[in-house]
């Protein structure tokens, strides 16, 4: 699981309060780098749909934080140095093993040779 | 024979003609219907609109298309599969002297840059319905000598091609003597039928019993206007092979199935001569091959119907065939359509493209039973012939209003639970039912087993059950 799709999930599971199942907490036990090829135009594209917040709290919890500021830069489409930071957090640091964690509920998914399960059973939903 | 019924298409008129350069398209003869839709998408995607100087005939493999620039002709054809080649159009007739005369109207200054004494160049004959003789298209060659030609031929890599293509007609049993349209022009660019090959499935490392023929998987994400940079979504995604298509057209590109095993790649090989699956078969290995795997973000193990995804977080296109589903997964197969809907709605920027294929039990198919939902426009709906009695529709929707909560669901809530209490019975004995065929055919695949389709069954039943349900459910979503 990669951070850009760790940043684009919530817990869906019955009861949390609106806005509460984000981000899911990542307790990994295996954490991978994969090179990417950068491309600077989809990072850019990218980076006002993320929740920036999210991202760093992820990174540094993971160990990756890559000297990513806690505040987003102002015009930071150009600024090539920095957009290759986000693009190595989002795209190149993977979660093989692992659980996410529903922050409201405690409900947790496993992750799995990369790949998260986020099935609940009918009651949980 | 169905779809052969010539169906004339509005043009852009008047308007255009003598404004817009005009083009000549060859199309491919095969998936007639998926083609006006696949035009239309990427001219859009080009920054350009479709317009025709005069009225296409929607079956032909000719289209005389006009917009502003070559630019956007070699833009289309980096992307169609359905058509072969485009050609500036000098001139055109219903006879060989109709067409030399319109050639000798063709202004000189249009002509000039591609006849330069320092160019090569070579003339090609294409006919459609018929096979000419050497002589024959030696005869073509000669009669275009009045043509102010000043470069020198080079048959193996000329800088310049011009292309006669005749036209006898539809009918294999009845090829006239002589052409019924004849067409010059400058040969600019090839489509990307080759990908068709290149990305057979017969090749791919990672399949299912139902991956995609390569060419529908391309039209799919053709249709869906994917374009680089975009992220794409598949929530039913098997073995990934709609991902395919759009990486190759350079869009990021993630899944979710609620099947365990084929989203790890686990279980049952679908391929002939192989029990299990090997230890590399998965989603991503599938883009690899391509080269493909720097556009790969994630698949998941998910439930379709549970939204896992933030609402800020939006796709730039849904693409996806959901006829594979596995009947033990307990997914209320009623609801796959109106969930697909709904969470493309929500999920999907606005302009963004949802594209799937519809289950249609022929004799009861009306327009009407296509789903609708008050944030989604009907964009176009192509069929695919399954059977005598069945067939699938591939149906484009765009999003053209911004999701609201009164939008989920709110139009179904009361229809929705009359479905669940009338058709539970109905839906044990489908399952049932389904569930002895399943069995019967995995006991028939071990013993022949190849690239067969038993989603072709699954999707029968699958439309003998929507025969049962739509109408209501469109209803229910229809009048908004």
């Amino acid at each position: 699981m990669k951070l850009l799709t760790h940043n684009m999930l919530t817990s869906h599971v019955r009861g949390v309060r609106p806005g509460g199942g984000f981000p899911l907490r990542i307790q990994a036990t295996e954490v991978k780098v994969n090179n990417v090829d950068f491309n600077q135009e989809f990072v850019a594209r990218m980076i006002p749909k993320v929740e920036w917040g999210a991202l760093v709290e992820a990174a540094e919890s993971l160990g990756h934080l890559s000297d990513l500021p806690h505040e987003l830069p102002p015009e930071y489409e150009n600024n090539e140095d920095f957009l290759r930071k986000v693009h190595h957090v989002l795209l190149e640091v993977e979660v093989m093993e692992g659980i996410l964690k529903c922050p409201d509920s405690g409900r947790e998914f496993p992750i799995t040779k990369g790949i998260p399960n986020m099935l609940l059973s009918e009651e949980e939903t | 024979m169905r779809g052969w019924a010539e169906r004339l298409i509005g043009s852009g008129g008047a308007m255009a003609r003598g404004l817009l350069p005009s083009y000549l398209l060859l199309l491919a003869q095969e998936n007639l219907e998926f083609r006006l839709p696949e035009i239309k998408s990427l001219l859009s995607l080009c920054g350009g609109q479709f317009s025709s100087q005069q009225e296409i005939r929607i079956n032909s493999p000719f289209w005389i298309l006009s917009f502003p620039s070559e630019e956007m002709a070699r833009g289309l054809m980096k992307r169609t599969v359905c058509a072969k080649s485009i050609f500036e159009l000098w001139s055109q007739g219903k006879s060989a002297v109709e067409l030399y005369t319109s050639l000798k109207n063709y202004p000189v200054e249009k002509m000039v840059p591609y006849l330069q004494s320092n160019s090569t160049y070579k003339i090609h004959i294409h006919a459609f319905n018929k096979t000419l003789t050497q002589e024959e298209k030696i005869r073509r060659i000669d009669a275009l000598e009045f043509l102010p030609f000043e470069g020198k031929v080079n048959l193996k890599n000329p800088e310049h091609i011009f292309w006669i293509l005749e036209d006898y007609g539809m009918d294999p049993n009845n090829v006239p003597e002589n052409p019924l349209d004849l067409y010059f022009g400058r040969w600019i660019a090839d489509g990307q039928r080759e990908l068709i090959e290149s990305y057979s499935v017969k090749r791919r490392h990672f399949i299912g019993n139902t991956s995609m023929d390569a060419c529908l998987s391309f039209i799919m994400a053709n249709h869906g206007r994917v374009k680089p940079n975009d992220v794409v979504f598949d929530p039913f995604v098997g073995t990934g092979g709609l991902l395919i298509s759009s990486a190759h057209f350079g869009a990021y590109v993630c899944g979710t199935d609620i099947d365990f095993n084929t989203v790890h790649g686990l279980g049952k090989a679908s391929r002939k001569n192989q029990k299990w699956r090997g230890p590399d078969e998965n989603i991503r290995a599938n883009l690899r091959q391509y080269g493909l795997e720097k556009y790969y973000l994630d698949a998941l193990v998910s439930d379709a119907s549970k939204p896992i995804w933030r609402k800020e977080m939006l796709f730039d296109a849904i693409i996806t065939d959901q006829n594979h589903i596995s009947i033990s997964s307990n997914y209320h197969l009623s609801d796959i359509f109106f969930d697909l809907l709904n969470s493309a709605a929500e999920y999907l920027v606005m302009g963004g493209r949802l594209v799937y294929w519809l289950p249609v039990y022929k004799p009861e198919y009306t327009e009407e039973i296509i789903p609708r939902h008050p944030c989604l426009k009907l964009i176009s709906n192509c069929e695919q012939m399954l059977s005598s009695h069945t067939s699938r529709r591939l149906i484009t929707m765009e999003k053209v209003k911004e999701f609201e909560d009164e939008d989920q669901y709110s139009h179904l809530l009361d229809y929705q639970s009359l479905l669940y209490k009338g058709h539970n019975s109905f839906r044990e004995k489908y399952f049932s039912g389904v569930t002895k065929r399943i069995a019967k055919e995995e006991k028939d695949n071990q013993k022949c087993s190849s690239l067969s389709c038993p989603s072709a069954i699954l999707l029968m039943d699958l439309a003998v059950m929507l025969a049962g349900q739509m109408p209501v459910l469109a209803q229910a979503a229809g009048i908004n």
